[in-house]
């Protein structure tokens, strides 16, 4: 079980990698803000496996604050964006 | 059993959301990416909550899995139309391979119209008819 678990972290780290090189590259603010939503999926699904590999179930608690700030985030930037705030990318 | 199905969907989980980031990397415009990411991320998130659901079998645990794959199922769909949206409006660039934009010959970027195409001027005249009341 612990091998699955390490793979499965090993797997979601790369993918926080690549998320991140979007962020980096990402032509435009609105691809910023899609790698930002992936960032928060992928870390809610860390925070699962983390609370099966320490056996706390407490941290869901962490996934569910996890997933509801990343949403608010999003609908914040999109209002930013379609009101037309100053931004240089 | 039971730890078997748990590995299972905790490898696929995750081979998701490798998949996920992959797509975002890879994709050539915003739509894309965001096709990519979202349905992606979102299987993978509840497949890894599904798993976590089956390791503790509690019923507090279970509710509270459920309840986040219940607000994630609900938030992305809303979030990613929100994003392709306001993208659309600022003007993202599209793949150079697109075959179909719909919105553009029908939509004003400056006043925000959307336009039928039906605006002419006979369409715009009033035809009274013998039902109507009077």
């Amino acid at each position: 079980m612990s091998t699955v678990i390490l793979l499965s972290l090993a797997l979601m780290c790369l993918a926080l990698c690549l998320a991140f090189v979007r962020l980096f590259k990402g032509p435009s603010l609105p691809d910023r803000v899609v790698a930002l939503e992936l960032f928060s999926s992928i870390l809610v699904g860390t925070i699962g496996l983390v609370a099966i590999a320490t056996d706390v179930p407490s941290l869901l608690d962490v996934a569910i604050v996890m997933a509801l700030m990343a949403f608010m985030a999003a609908i914040g930037f999109a209002r930013f964006l379609e009101r037309g705030g100053p931004r240089d990318d | 059993m039971i730890e078997l199905i748990k590995g299972g969907l905790i490898m696929v989980g995750a081979i998701f959301m490798f998949l996920a980031a992959l797509g975002l990397v890879r994709m050539p415009d915003l739509l894309t990416r965001m096709h990519a990411t979202t349905k992606a991320a979102t299987l993978g998130a509840t497949l890894i909550m599904l798993a976590v659901a089956l390791h503790f079998a509690e019923v507090a645990v279970v509710a509270r899995a459920f309840g986040v794959i219940f607000f994630i199922m609900m938030t992305a769909p809303v979030a990613a139309h929100v994003i392709g949206r306001a993208g659309y409006f600022v003007g993202a660039r599209l793949w150079s391979g697109t075959v179909k934009d719909e919105l553009r010959p029908n939509y004003d970027p400056l006043t925000h119209q959307l336009k039928s195409g039906l605006e002419t001027h006979e369409n715009a005249k009033r035809h009274p008819r013998d039902t109507d009341p009077d």
